[in-house]
This record gives structure tokens, sequence and C-alpha cells, in this order.
């Protein structure tokens, strides 16, 4: 189930939200209806977390996490540690990055076992990545862009990408990564899949922006009709009328 | 086993390649901004500019590679779904198919698609704002040059392609097919044609609707004038504008008395006329203007000009009695002498020395001296007798000798014995027997004040100033000329009595056969063939060989185009 949001007239929802399996962090509004909306979805299963990074609410870009741990830029400050550590399950590890590229959610794209990550990061954060987020850490580029961050964003069962990734790419990322990509877009054409995206393995959330067919694009690769509970009856009844017709 | 682990070796390999490569070009995907053309027939051109593109880009990262001696994996584009309509297509800037780009911007927008021209009829020429005319053919470079240049807002598209759609036109449309492009949404540049109507209005243009409301409104009037009986010197300088076309801006040209009047549109056409006359012949003029109108506030002032051309009387063959000074100051010259030629100077001759002198314009109007007898007082001679003093010389041009000749009067010939002895510089030409035409001073009853200056001058009896051929002429009379001329088109008054029109055709005949007679004449002038004359062989046996007359090569033929009725209308013979 993908939903579409909007945080303050803005459409580019993946920059102030991370959300990952066990975790939704989400950024400090001047509304509540933002946060509203994924704690409807999301309340009681994981925990949503309202914070900021480094004083700012562009968490989603600053940030990089999954299930396993959660890495934080160098501007983070203790008291938003200390609050996130205070706030996230005890298994999920919090841990901050001394690493010059501070944007680690444009550099470092992730699900619960992979990570890309920017060509240019540290030796010793590639090793923080793989240890604190338990993955496999690639340094790639998407179409040619080294922010691997912004232009794909992949859950554990699917990935979409720049829409100007060639079929090669495409392969080899897939390859790597172990799930289905596809190339595409959001926000009514926007090629920063991951700001206008934020996803894990059962929902989504994109801009208001985002079209009827980018929506089934995104349900389609993510999986996410067959996550619902309803999916079961839903196919059955197609198969239904299929056969009725 | 060997060979699958260097399969994986190679594999590896390939990879960390793939990854330097990346290193070495950041800025390796396809160019961010990507041509999409969206007119109708827009699919197959978009994929074909697309393809293009591909192309180009192939054929840059092989250069690449080249370059640095790199290996790089092809690249395939792939397809995404349009955002809008969902169909598959290939990635562009806006991600978003040709066809819902399209409905989404329209890159004509703002720009003007019936603009208003405004058209002079007469002479088909488009107003430029704010005042100027472009003479412009339909469908032509030009016209398609001010369309363009007429739209508004054109500067922020880039204009590709402009072309005619064809128009009737009588419709008073112009139809310009315009092909713009221009940047939308995250740098794809849009192409489109749109059409542009021109709606012609006709407005005159200024120098038309003057023209239109009034044909005979001038600006500039050049009056010209010679205070002398005869029409000679008018005869000779119409054939000199002709030849020169140097009337050809006059829009109306009248005969007046003792003149021509003609009228031009622009003040500098009739200074441009008065400088050519003042080439041509002895004249002074001065100039006038009248202040017609003004507008004070834009500084706007409509004058006529009028200037007054006046030729000296002095003629060719007038005898002329030099003022004392104007002798003096030629070397003692004269007084008695006879003008010879006239063309911006004046050529004076002394018949008994042979002496010869030049008076430019500003010289003779200076002491501007009148003539004593001119030349339609001339009196038949015939030469009775011819005693040479001198051998034959040049003198300015032409050959004189000078002689002693026995001559008398035709009119006293066989009726009394009246016979004058007399010194002439025709000796060359005369022998006894022959007529010839001179100024009959024994008769003459002279009240010339200058004449009176010079106290103790003898005057001569006689004074020849050429050959007669008058009795040649009495054969041919009624016979055309194998040669004709072209004459101005002159308006000429109709009130006048029937014997100045007598007395205009005699002059005009007297004028023809000085041409014949005369060379030096016909150098500055045309002469055309004549296509009705046949000449007859008997007078060509009996009469061609003492008359003078034109030779065939001199003679142009007429430029035969449709207007043959006119060019025909406008000769005399």
């Amino acid at each position: 189930m993908a939903t579409r949001l909007m945080f303050e007239n803005s459409c580019e929802v993946g920059v102030f939200s991370k959300l990952t399996n066990a975790y939704c962090l989400v950024a400090i509004g001047g509304s509540e209806s933002f946060y509203s909306a994924f704690e409807t979805d999301l309340g009681g299963i994981i925990p949503v977390v309202k914070t900021s990074i480094g004083g700012t609410r562009i968490i989603g870009r600053l940030c990089a996490g999954n299930k396993n741990g959660l890495l934080l830029p160098h501007t983070t400050t203790d008291q938003e540690l200390q609050h996130l550590r205070n706030s996230l399950p005890d298994q999920v590890v919090v841990q901050r990055v001394d690493e010059k590229l501070s944007a680690l959610g444009n550099c470092i794209a992730c699900n619960d076992h992979v990570a890309l990550t920017h060509t240019d990061l540290d030796k010793e954060t590639e090793e923080l990545i793989a240890d604190i987020l338990g993955v496999e850490v690639f340094r790639q580029t998407i179409a040619g862009n080294i922010l691997v961050g912004s232009y794909c964003t992949f859950s554990n069962r699917g990935g979409l990408v720049h829409p100007h990734t060639s079929i090669e790419d495409l392969d080899e990322l897939s390859t790597l990564l172990q799930v289905p990509l596809v190339a595409g877009t959001v926000n009514r054409g926007s090629e920063v899949v991951a700001a206008g995206l934020t996803v894990n393995d059962w929902v989504a959330y994109c801009g208001t922006d985002t079209t009827a067919t980018e929506l089934s694009v995104i349900e389609s690769v993510f999986k996410l009709r067959e996550a619902q509970p309803s999916a079961i009856v839903d196919e059955m009844r197609r198969s239904l009328i299929d056969t009725y017709v | 086993m060997l060979s699958k682990t260097e399969a994986l070796i190679g594999q590896q390999f390939m990879k960390i390649i793939e990854h330097n490569s990346h290193h070495a070009h950041p800025s390796f995907p396809p160019p961010r901004r990507r041509l999409i053309s969206s007119p109708v027939a827009g699919e197959a051109r978009f994929s074909l500019s697309l393809s293009r593109l591909i192309q180009s880009y192939l054929l840059e990262s092989l250069a690449m590679e080249q370059d640095t001696g790199m290996f790089t994996v092809p690249q395939t584009i792939g397809s995404v779904l349009c955002c809008k309509c969902g169909i598959p297509m290939a990635p562009n800037a806006a991600n978003m198919c040709v066809t819902c780009l399209r409905s989404e911007v329209d890159i004509t927008e703002g720009l003007q698609k019936n603009v208003i021209i405004m058209h002079c009829p007469e002479c088909d020429s488009y107003l430029q704002p704010p005042r100027t005319w472009i003479k412009a053919q339909w469908e032509s470079k030009e016209l398609l040059t001010f369309c363009v240049k007429r739209l508004k807002n054109l500067n922020k598209v880039r204009l590709v392609h402009a072309e005619f759609v064809w128009t009737e036109p009588h419709s008073k449309r112009i139809k310009v097919r315009l092909k713009v492009q221009k940047e939308v949404l995250n740098g794809a540049i849009l192409e489109q044609s749109y059409i542009i109507e021109y709606v012609q209005q006709d407005h005159m243009c200024e120098s038309c609707s003057r023209v239109a409301a009034n044909p005979d409104q001038w600006v500039a009037a050049v009056q010209l004038r010679q205070h002398v009986p005869h029409r000679r010197t008018f005869f000779y300088l119409e054939q000199l504008i002709l030849k020169h076309d140097a009337a050809a801006r006059a829009i109306k040209i009248q005969q007046m008395e003792q003149g021509i009047d003609f009228f031009f549109s622009n003040r500098s056409h009739g200074v441009k006329f008065v400088e050519f006359v003042g080439k041509v012949a002895p004249v002074r003029s001065r100039t006038d203007k009248q202040l017609v109108s003004h507008d004070i506030k834009s500084n706007n002032y409509n004058y006529k000009h009028t200037f007054s051309v006046e030729i000296s009387p002095i003629c060719r063959e007038d005898l002329i009695c030099l003022p004392p000074k104007v002798a003096l100051s030629l070397g003692n010259l004269g007084p008695l002498v006879i003008c010879s030629k006239v063309t911006n100077s004046i050529a004076l001759l002394d018949p008994f020395t042979l002496r010869h002198c030049f008076l430019d314009a500003d010289q003779y109007w200076r002491s501007s001296f009148k003539c004593l007898l001119t030349s339609r007082q001339l009196v038949e001679y015939i030469v009775l007798d011819v005693e040479s003093v001198s051998s034959e010389v040049n003198v300015g041009g032409s050959k004189y000798a000078l002689a002693d000749a026995q001559v008398a009067r035709v009119s006293d010939f066989g009726k009394n014995d009246i016979i004058f002895n007399i010194r002439t510089h025709l000796g060359h030409l005369l022998s006894p027997g022959d007529y010839a035409l001179g100024y009959d001073l024994y008769a003459a009853n002279n009240n010339d004040i200058d004449l009176e200056k010079y106290k103790g001058l003898v005057l001569p009896e006689a004074i020849l100033v050429k050959k007669s051929y008058e009795e040649k002429r009495q054969k041919k009379r009624g016979k055309p000329r194998s040669w004709k001329l072209k004459t101005l088109n002159m308006e000429v008054d109709d009130t006048k009595v029937r014997g100045d029109q007598e007395k205009t055709s005699n002059e005009y005949e007297q004028f023809l056969r000085d041409l014949e007679e005369n060379p030096e004449l016909r150098f500055n002038i045309s002469l055309y063939r004549n296509k009705d004359y046949q000449p007859s062989e008997m007078a060509s046996v009996t009469d061609g060989e003492d008359l003078p007359s034109v030779p065939l090569e001199e003679l142009l033929a007429d430029l035969d185009l449709s207007d043959v009725e006119d060019s025909s209308d406008s000769m005399r013979e």
C-alpha cells in the first residue's frame, strides 16, 4: 500500500522522514498531519519518532539506517542522539559517524542486507556501515550519479532507480542487491526518487504530485499489494471476476 | 575448474575497471538536455533525433575510451513509463511522453498568432513602424524577414525555421509557419511549429498618397530659360537630356515661352538636374524657396524650391561685337567674332584672323554681352570667286582656311551689279558657284551700343558663316530621313496660334539639318534608325555624293519592347 503525502506543501516526503522496517523517523513540522499519517499506519507496529538532526528537518537526507542500526552525521547534537537512543528499540544501534560527506542519506542507500554508497566515502565509514547496519557495502553510481542515496530507493522486496539508468546498469545493480529493480519516477516525473518516496517492506509514502501510473509502478515493484492482509481476497476476487467475465 | 576461476577473476576485474571508469568520468550519463520535438508528425522525428543523440553519445564515449584506453560497458537506454499516461518510452528530462508534454505545456503561449501589417497597394511596400516603408515582393525573402521582425516576444523562444504558407494574394492574408524551440520542465527542449496569420491592411504610404492626391504636387521646379527668339538650343538640350536620362525623375515637363519648366518631387532631384544643365550649357542659376507649411512642434518645414536657370543668349553661328573690355581681356580679339560652338563654355572665332578663344560661363556672365546678328538673319550669297590666302589650319578642333572671296547676294544676283569683295574663313569649303549663308552688314541697320564704342572700325560688307546646301535640298524635300530622334514627354500649351507651330516646325527642320551638316553636334546625342525609311536608288545615285547626311553606322537601333507604339509615337522624323 502506497500513500500520498505532503509535508508542509512540499512533495519531497523522503526528505522529511526516514522509514525502515524497525522504526520511522519524522521531522518536527508545524502541523501534525504529516506525523499522524505515519502514526495511523505504523502506530503500534514500529515506533514513529519525531526528531530533528543537527537542528534541521531534512532528516531523511542526513541519516541512513535499516532495522539493525541508524547512522547519524557528525552534525547531530548529543541531545538528539540521546533522544533517538531512548526512542528506538534496543536492538537498533544508533551511531554517530565522523564523515565529511555529512548528508549520509544522500550518500548511502540500503536495505537490511545490502548498501550502495557514494564512491568517495571514507574507509572507516564503509566499515562502520558494514558493522552497524550489518550489510554488504558496494560503492556504486546510479545512471552516472554518485549520490546513490538520492537516486535510488529499495527495500528487501524491490527497488526504484533513476529513470535514465541503462538496462546494463539495472541488471548489475539488481544482481548486487538481489532484489528486482525498475527505473522510474515519482512526483510527476521527478527523477530524484529517494526524495519523493520513503519505503519499507510493507508500506510506502510518496509525494502528492505522484501520478497514478507512478503509484502503480511503486506498488508493483515494492510488492506492496501482496503485503496487505486483504491481498489474498483481492487476488481471489480478481480471478473470480476474470472467469465470470 | 581452472577456467571457472579465470572467469570469476575476469568478472571481478571487469567490476574494478567499471568502478574506475565511474571514478574517471563522473559526468558519464547522456547529456541532460534532450530534444523533444512534438508536432503532429512528431513521434518519428522524436525517435530519430533521440537515436541521433544516442549515436553521438556512443561515438563520444568511444572516442573517450580510445583516449583513456579504458574499457567501458556498452549502455542500452531502457524504457520508463510516462508519468502521466503510463506508456513505455525512453526516459527524457521531463520523464513524460511527447503527447503528455504537449498537453502540459504550450511553448507558443504568449506568442503572437495574429498580426496586422500595413501595406501600400500602390508601391507594394510594407510599413516598418514608426515610418519606414519596405518594398517587398509577395513571398519574398525580404517579406519573410519583415514578417518575423514584426513579432513581439519572439526572444523568449528560439526560432529554428520560418516559411510561408501559400495564401491567395487577394485574400490580404499572409501566413507564416514558424518552428520554435523552448526549454520546458527540467531542461527538456520542446520544438513546436505554429502558424501566424498576418492581416494586410491597405494604407497608402506617404509618397503614394501625395501622388494620389495630386500628381502635380511638386517640391522643386527648374525653370530653364533662354531669351532668344528661337528654340534651337532647347531642341539640342532635349536630345542631351534624353541621352543622359537627366530628367528621368521629373514628374512633369512643361514647354514654356522661351524655355522649359521641369518639376521634381524632391529638392535633390532638382539640384541634380541643375548641375547637369550647368555641365552642358553656359548657365547662371539662382534658387528660391517658399514656405508651404510648417510644424513648429516637430520642427518640420515644407518648402517649395524654385531654381531659375538662364542659358546665355549666345548661340552657335551668332555674330557678336565684343564689348571693348572683353575684347581687351581676350587679347584684342575681334571685335567682330562668330560664335563657333556652345558647350558649357562659348567658343568665339575671329573670321578675319582665325584667332579663337573660349569663354566659360563665369567669364560670360561677368559681362553678359548680346549678339549683334543672329542666325535667323542669315542671308544667302552666291560665291563668284575664291582666292585662298592661307592654307588650311586647325582651329579648336575644326578646320578653317582664310580666303578672299567675291560674293553677291542671291537676291541681287542677276538684278544688279552689287558685288562684295570680302575675307572669309571658309576658304576650304567654298568654290566659285557655291551658295553660302552670311550676315549682310552692308544692309544691316545696327544700333548696338558696343559697336558704337569702336570709333574708326570699318565693318566688312558681309561675313560668311557657313556653306549653304539649300539648292540641293530642294530636290529632297518631302522625303523622309533615314534617322529619327526621340522626344521628351513635354506638355505643350495648345492655345498657341497656328503661325507659332509652323515656326517651331521650321526651326526643328533647321535643327535636323544642322545635325546632318555638323558631326560635332551629333557627337553627344543619340540618333535612331528610321524603320519606315526606304532608300530610293535614284536619289542615292544622283545626289548622294554631295549632300551631307548621317552615316548609317552612327544610328542606333531602337529598343523594341511591348511599348512599341509609345516609342514610335514619341519619335519625330
